[in-house]
């Protein structure tokens, strides 16, 4: 029974639920509804509810578990020790499913045939490359025997699926409409079923996250399980080859991360004076009518996607500051050779978190109270005065936090770094030099055409989650800074 | 005439298109506490504000008429607001403390203004102002504490500190007592009868107790006019205008 069909049902009993719930609702009340306990409304949606969420609950997690199940036990039959070749081989086997199916739809094979079909005596990979389905190798008895399983206890499975979910939804529609009185107090169920409904929304997001985060904690393991982690940590040499496996390449983890460190830091020495004044003329000195215009201009700033400011430090910052500061520039210096420097990176990277400083420094200060600038005033302070000794220390712990938020924004930056700074991992001081940082170098990581399991592949997980608990680290502190300024006002 | 510290002719103040005070004219006295009482909304506290001009920093607020403070006019365009603020201070309705020490509150204003020549001076301004506020012998063993950790009360009379601590003529106190509970109400009336000795005082207060306790001279406002000023006594006892009778009695406001 396919998916589309049981959640139709499913639907289509729940509409049916709440039409005769509420149609149950006024007739035992005998049609005057002020002695109903609740609007009639809430015994159809009450209806409705009971229907829908405990048979879809179950539909999700039957859809998670029974690929896992089947897996399992076809792969049984492979009898293959190492698990690459099992992963290898189980791709081969849903092929050949998906190709039996399909020959089936299209009239090609009998449902039986395909169930009794003997690879001695068939050419399995000619009959479905005749009906459009593609596969690798020559089909073996094994992988056969396996698809024909794969296949039957899909079936099975998804028959078996079909009944518990329709029957669930069945009985909560019986159970429902007949607790109907008009005494019942839907009311308060509705509100139940309504709290189920939010946190189901708010788990999603959580179990994604902490599904993203095992990932990669496991793929981390795993690398450092194929690659020495002293060497990862402690290595000052970043030269990945992708010829050989594992021994040959040199990831050290130390030039990306300095690169990553250098670009931030020259960004936040741009963003940080730059924000923090936008926000303070705008929050105190500005008249309301330039702020209506100029504070949405600098939050188009933040709009901008980050590969027009990648093309913006490729094509036209990196070649002006090469004219400045290159051989034969503007100030006679030779310091840099080309366009892609930590310098450019870090200069357009500083130009696209200024309105994440000066937009959350903006709320802080407009969040000083006006008290305190009245205080300050009526002493005889200039605005200047007012600002530097009274409003800049009370929103200080807040603007730290909007700093530390434009700081964990610029470590994770990748499309910026990957046109302007280049390529080169280097654990050099002068900013005029390629770098590269931890976010590049995964993007090149995994871009390339290593194998997959390859140490020079699975490093970019090992980079990911170091980023990962770097900005985080940040994030938490920020939070735990902006969060203890919150307490003095309120 | 000249004995006058502030005095006021054909004050108007609009809000936008609001008219707040209309026509206004006092004289206040040196060396007096003078009161302004009257109904919510009825421009007291507005009036207040455009003796030190504290409205400036209202974009949408005009202010016309003549107000003069020892016979110079504080609206001409040679004076400087901030130059005026240290001379008229004041004290707002709530307590608002910086987030700083005890010690910075009260030294913030000196320090703008240059009036200590070194550390040991402005010590000196810090100790007399807090004694002047009768919060010195609760203070002073926590001066490095935030003013922000003092009680309520404490933080009103360490705002009535800071205010002074700059050496003010006139002290403008906005409803100073109205977040306070009745033994801090206590304390800073009897502080306010203090720096009668040393300043002009102006509070504007929605209570008449507190008005009888501390003025000498009171002025009733409403719905943005001056109905009627006088000797606090008088005011209370024997008013002229029957609007002030009735606000007296209860009966509007």
């Amino acid at each position: 029974m396919s998916l589309i069909l049981i959640v139709s049902i499913v639907i289509a009993l729940a509409v049916i639920g709440y039409v005769l719930g509420v149609q149950r609702a006024v007739s035992s009340a005998d049609g005057d509804q002020r002695i109903l306990h609740s609007l009639k409304g809430y015994y159809g949606q009450n209806v409705a509810l009971t229907v829908l969420v405990p048979s879809l609950l179950v539909l999700a997690i039957w859809a998670i578990a029974q690929p896992l199940l089947i897996d399992q036990s076809v792969s049984g039959l492979l009898n293959l020790e190492d698990s690459r070749a099992q992963s290898l081989a189980m791709a081969d086997v849903r092929r050949v499913a998906e190709g039996l199916d399909t020959a089936i739809a299209q009239g090609a094979l009998t449902s039986d045939a395909a169930a009794n079909m003997d690879a001695e005596t068939t050419d399995v990979r000619d009959l479905l490359g005749d009906i459009g389905v593609a596969v690798g190798s020559d089909v073996t008895p094994e992988t056969l025997n396996a698809a024909q399983r794969y296949r039957g206890l899909s079936n099975t499975g998804s028959w078996a699926r079909g009944f518990v979910v329709l029957a669930i939804a069945l009985a909560g529609f019986a159970f429902a409409l007949s607790r109907i009185t008009k005494d019942f107090r839907a009311r308060n169920i509705v509100e139940r079923g309504v709290l189920v409904l939010l946190i189901a929304a708010a788990s999603v997001a959580v179990l994604t996250t902490i599904g993203i985060v095992l990932s990669l904690i496991f793929n981390t393991i795993n690398f450092l399980q194929a690659y020495p982690a002293a060497d990862f940590f402690f290595g000052t040499r970043w030269e990945p080859s992708f010829s050989g496996r594992g021994g040959s390449s040199e990831l050290g983890f130390l030039p990306l991360i300095w690169g990553t460190m250098f670009i931030s830091i020259i960004s936040l020495i741009v963003a940080v004076p730059l924000g923090l004044f936008s926000a303070i003329y705008l929050s105190e000195y500005a008249s309301p009518r330039v702020r209506s215009i100029a504070k949405p201009m600098l939050e188009i700033l933040a709009g901008i996607p980050t590969i027009v400011y990648g093309l913006f430090a490729l094509l036209t910052v990196g070649p002006l500051l090469v004219s400045a500061f290159g051989q034969g520039g503007f100030f006679g210096v030779d310091w840099m050779s080309g366009g892609t420097a930590a310098m450019t990176a870090g200069l357009v990277m500083g130009i696209m978190l200024i309105p994440f400083v000066s937009s959350l420094s903006d709320d802080i200060i407009n969040a000083v109270p006006q008290a305190m600038r009245d205080g300050s005033y009526g002493l005889g302070a200039t605005q200047s005065e007012t600002i530097r000794q009274v409003i800049i220390p009370a929103a200080l712990p807040g603007i730290v936090g909007a700093i530390l938020l434009a700081a964990s924004r610029a470590i994770g930056e990748t499309m910026i770094v990957v046109l302007g700074a280049g390529a080169a991992a280097s654990l050099s001081l002068n900013p005029f030099e390629a770098m590269t940082t931890v976010t590049a170098k995964i993007v090149s990581q995994l871009t390339g055409d290593g194998e997959f399991n390859s140490p020079e592949t699975m490093v970019a997980f090992a980079l990911g989650m170091t980023l990962f608990v770097i900005t985080l680290c940040l994030n938490v502190f920020a939070l735990y800074i902006v969060r203890k300024y919150r307490e003095q006002y309120d | 005439m000249t004995d006058y510290k502030i005095s006021a002719k054909g004050v108007q103040v609009y809000y936008g298109d609001t008219h707040a005070i209309k026509d206004v004219d006092v004289d206040i006295e040196d060396k007096t506490v003078t009161a302004f009482i009257g109904p919510s909304g009825c421009g007291k506290s507005t009036f207040l504000r455009t003796l030190n001009r504290m409205n400036d920093t209202i974009d949408i607020c005009r202010v016309q008429g003549d107000i003069r403070i020892d016979g110079e006019d504080i609206y001409d365009s040679a004076v400087d607001p901030v130059q005026l603020r240290a001379k008229v201070g004041m004290v707002f309705q709530k307590p608002n403390p910086f987030p700083k020490s005890i010690y910075d509150n009260v030294a913030y204003g000196p320090k703008i203004h240059g009036l200590a020549r070194n550390k040991a001076e402005l010590d000196e301004i810090v100790e007399s102002s807090l004694r002047k506020a009768a919060l010195w012998t609760e203070a002073k063993d926590r001066l490095n504490a935030p003013g922000t950790g003092l009680s309520g009360g404490q933080q009103q009379r360490l705002c009535i500190a800071r205010a002074i601590a700059t050496a003010p003529e006139v002290l403008l106190m906005d409803e100073p007592c109205s977040a306070l509970d009745p033994i801090a109400t206590a304390q800073v009336e009897e502080l306010i009868d203090e720096l009668r000795q040393s300043f002009s005082v102006v509070i504007v207060t929605h209570s008449m107790q507190q008005a009888a306790r501390v003025s000498q001279k009171t002025a009733f406002f409403h719905l943005g006019n001056l109905v009627e000023y006088g000797e606090t006594d008088k005011i209370f006892t024997n008013p002229e205008d029957p609007r002030t009778e009735s606000y007296i009695s209860g009966r509007i406001g």
